[in-house]
């Protein structure tokens, strides 16, 4: 029998998948530092995340919560930074820490057969960190370097503003740092910050990946003996002060060949019942490369590389975003084309088609995204952080199962008006 | 140690298998042995152009994304200067789509006229993006024709210039195709949750009646030995001054590449790295500098590239880092700075075999390297690695005549 190839396999629809989130294992460090674990893969290799209540949200000066989470692997009262660095490098380990909004992480990445030999630096940087006045001024001169260079970026000028138009410059959603701010800070403001936000900060532990076996006391020798937690941090609140202004067009570079356009608005967070059902509104209007911008906008007419959207993932207040990088000269066109696909949305029914679609791709997605115990134990992290347990993930896969045009419809009524973006070209 | 099974279709398709009945997905990795390297030097930029291309639709099937993401899968590619790599991850059940859109395309393309004229404006954005829209964005090019005078590698997948994107026709899309884009010059590598019989049966299924191409004949002029030091001045509107030095290296396949690899990261690979040590933090010429090399199949480059603290001269920084590497070659390295590098390598190749995307990937590019085998015996070769064979690397190819240099200033 001939082939046909005009004829697509049969597949099994990702909607009849049955998609488990396995469980984590849980324990408490004798000073009450809470582990969440998944154990597994066939690697020899784990990771081991410590999330800190230390994000910019916690600090007075611009600046500070992120200095004081960079610094922090720069000098203990008993290691230089070059000493440190090796300490971590010598068994191949890797050491990264990152500052958000209300968190900062510390983030262990090693062979399981080593773990035994960096867990007390680790311990070492959340006890002793130092902050030699060195280290600091190196860092600022650098920093302050690479923000003329970064300030030449039109993406990252369009990034800054549209966060400062959404949440206020001083909003932890909407501030960044200028060269004052870099210069600003003082080694005393880290200190200060270090003793309160990580020293005896508040500390949630994140593993995942092969574990030795001794590794329950391996970490409670080095961490769970460590004065954390004993302090409640005491909750903070920020009023979002929003552009009256909506419409912005920036000459960052009059030689430009290209602008970044963003086009953004508030989103309640993930606790609102819209938040679940809005994801795939998002997929169908610009969440992937079969998504209506990409089609319209990329391979209809060539205007860009790429063109997103997205809901950014705050905990407080999220905002949805259409992010793109076009042709100068195609900019204006570019942003008509996304009121347009709105447009569409608010008054056309999805069809079952195209809907199906969508929802057997992000389910197919969240069967690859589960696969493996890093992106296990990463989402896991994430529903822990925004108080949300296992319940918020089975609904969410109920509710992209079962999601109708009509409802896709009146979200997109609601939510894709106009009027309620804020728009954004830097040239 | 990853376990995987081989065989070839009578069309001269290789096909790789590895199992893994952990995960509930699949990848299926079609690598093509075509690269940037093998363009005609007035088209440039088109391996990478017709990547995209790829997705213009094929013969049979209109869209190619539409019934991947129908049956919950992702797609991506990429394009080398060596070669061009496709993927999908999918739900293994559904393994069978993947088979058929990927066998579609290597058939025939629909070759579009829409999808042509749209794809060159698209990569003529991307190419403004990534290469002229942004600070340094043509250092590469620079550098690259400063290094090579004869070998392809002279010129970046994206294409040497704007105009030769914008030129290709449908003409030059169709030799291509039928040149390169054939089962006899391709390897197809799956993952996941699947078993050696089944992919057997669905390669034999969907490759097996694409008929054989004329084998392609490689035949790349090669780079002469450089005879001495070359040098170039950029100035930009750029806001720090930058300072770029390459060397030429042997191929992947070279008796001293995993010597290379681990030199370049004990000079430039990393926070306790030579030269963040002391050009960063110790004399503060830097802001910001990394060593590193090519790792191409034909002989690469050994790559230093720094920005300057302001107020730092050319010449200080440039010798600065030359005296790094005299201490390089004149001194023996401390055994233990060697073994880092080699603990670091080994951990890095643990989690980059964490998943079986990563894994089809090796699996393909070690096969295009001659045997998929290759892919367990790396870790073995870097451990073998000694502070002698390091430093008789070194002052191989650091030799000031092998040199090449950009001195990037910033207008300002």
């Amino acid at each position: 029998m001939a082939l046909d190839r005009q004829m697509a396999p049969v597949i099994k629809d990702a909607i009849d998948f049955d998609i488990k989130l396995k469980p984590y294992q849980h324990f408490v460090l004798d000073n009450q530092v809470e582990v969440y674990t998944y154990e597994g893969g066939a690697e020899p290799v784990m990771l081991m995340d410590m999330v800190f209540f230390a994000g910019n949200s916690y600090e007075d000066k611009n600046w500070v919560a992120a200095a004081t989470n960079f610094l922090l692997k720069n000098g203990t009262t008993k290691k230089s930074a070059f000493e440190i660095n090796e300490a971590f490098e010598f068994y191949g380990a890797h050491l990264s820490r990152n500052c958000y909004n209300e968190t900062a992480t510390i983030a262990l990445h090693c062979l399981t057969k080593y773990f035994k030999e960096v867990i007390p630096v680790v311990s070492e940087l959340i006890s002793e960190a130092n902050f030699p006045e060195k280290e600091l001024q190196i860092y600022q001169q650098n920093l302050i370097q690479r923000l003329s260079l970064n300030l030449k970026k039109s993406d990252f000028i369009a990034n800054r503003f549209i966060d400062e138009y959404l949440f206020g410059i001083d909003h932890p959603y909407g501030k960044y740092a200028m060269q004052e701010d870099y210069k600003n800070v003082t080694l005393a403001d880290l200190t200060a910050f270090y003793d309160t936000y990580y020293k005896h900060g508040k500390c949630i532990i994140f593993m995942a990946g092969k574990f030795p076996s001794d590794m329950q006391e391996l970490l409670n020798k080095h961490i769970g003996q460590l004065p954390l937690n004993k302090k409640v941090i005491a909750d903070v609140t920020h009023p979002i002060v929003s552009a009256a202004q909506k419409q912005y067009s920036v000459v960052n570079d009059a030689s430009s060949v290209q602008g970044s356009i963003r086009i953004a608005r508030h989103f309640p967070n993930r606790h609102h019942p819209d938040f679940a059902p809005t994801q795939v509104l998002n997929n169908i209007f610009g969440g992937f490369f079969g998504s209506r911008l990409m089609r319209n906008i990329r391979e209809d007419k060539g205007y860009t590389y790429g063109i997103h959207s997205y809901i950014q993932n705050h905990v407080q207040q999220c905002a949805w975003m259409i992010s793109t990088d076009a042709g100068k000269d195609v900019c204006k066109p570019t942003i008509e084309e996304v009121y347009k696909e709105m447009k569409i949305l608010r008054e056309e029914l999805v069809s079952e088609d195209e809907l199906k679609l969508v929802k057997n791709y992000v389910l197919g997605g969240l069967l690859g995204d589960l696969d493996g115990p890093f992106q296990i134990i990463a989402r896991w992290k994430s529903y822990i952080l925004n108080d949300l347990t296992d319940a918020y993930f089975y609904n969410t896969i109920d509710v992209v199962k079962s999601i109708q045009p009509e409802q896709l419809k009146s979200l997109a009524e609601q939510y894709l008006k106009p009027e309620d973006f804020y728009e954004l070209v830097v040239y | 140690m990853i376990q995987f099974d081989n065989f070839e279709l009578d069309n001269g398709l290789k096909v790789i298998v590895h199992q893994d009945n952990s995960t509930p997905m699949a990848v299926v990795n079609v690598l093509y042995n075509v690269g940037a390297k093998d363009e005609d030097p007035h088209k440039t930029g088109f391996a990478h152009l017709f990547e995209h291309l790829m997705f213009g639709g094929s013969i049979h099937i209109p869209i190619y994304d539409e019934p991947l993401q129908r049956a919950g899968g992702e797609n991506n590619a990429y394009t080398t200067n060596d070669l061009t790599n496709y993927y999908c991850q999918i739900p293994a059940e559904n393994i069978e789509t993947a088979f058929w859109l990927e066998s579609d395309r290597m058939l025939s393309l629909a070759f579009s006229e829409k999808s042509l004229e749209v794809q060159r404006k698209v990569v003529c954005e991307e190419f403004k993006e990534h290469y002229i829209n942004k600070p340094y964005g043509d250092a590469w090019h620079k550098m690259r024709t400063l290094a090579y005078t004869n070998h392809p590698y002279r010129w970046m997948t994206i294409g040497a210039s704007l105009e030769h994107v914008e030129q290709a026709k449908m003409q030059d899309v169709k030799e291509f195709f039928f040149k390169f884009y054939r089962p006899n010059n391709a390897i197809l590598v799956v993952t996941g949750n699947v078993t050696t019989e089944q992919v057997k049966q669905l390669a034999e299924k969907w490759f097996g009646p694409i008929s054989a191409g004329d084998a392609y004949e490689r035949n790349l002029p090669m780079e002469p030995v450089q005879q001495k030091s070359r040098f170039q001045d950029v100035r930009a509107d750029v806001p720090l001054d930058m300072l770029m030095m390459t060397w030429h290296m042997g191929g992947r396949l070279d008796e001293n590449y995993h010597a290379t690899d681990l030199m370049t990261d004990v000079i430039g690979g990393g926070a306790t790295s030579r030269l963040y040590e002391q050009l960063i933090k110790v004399k503060q010429i830097f802001s910001s500098i990394d060593c590193y090399h090519f790792g191409t199949i034909d002989p690469g480059l050994v790559v230093i590239e720094g920005k300057l603290v302001k107020g730092i001269t050319m010449s200080v920084a440039e010798k600065a880092v030359l005296d790094e590497i005299e201490l390089i070659k004149n001194t023996m390295m401390p055994t233990h700075e060697v073994q880092k590098v080699i603990n670091k390598t080994e951990s890095l190749i643990c989690f980059e075999d964490m998943s079986i995307m990563n894994r089809a990937h090796s699996l393909a590019y070690y096969e295009l390297l001659g045997d998929a085998g290759l892919m367990n015996q790396e870790l073995e070769k870097y451990q073998k690695v000694t502070p002698e064979l390091i430093q008789q690397t070194a002052q191989q190819i650091f030799q000031d005549t092998n040199r090449n240099t950009l001195y990037y200033y910033s207008k300002s």
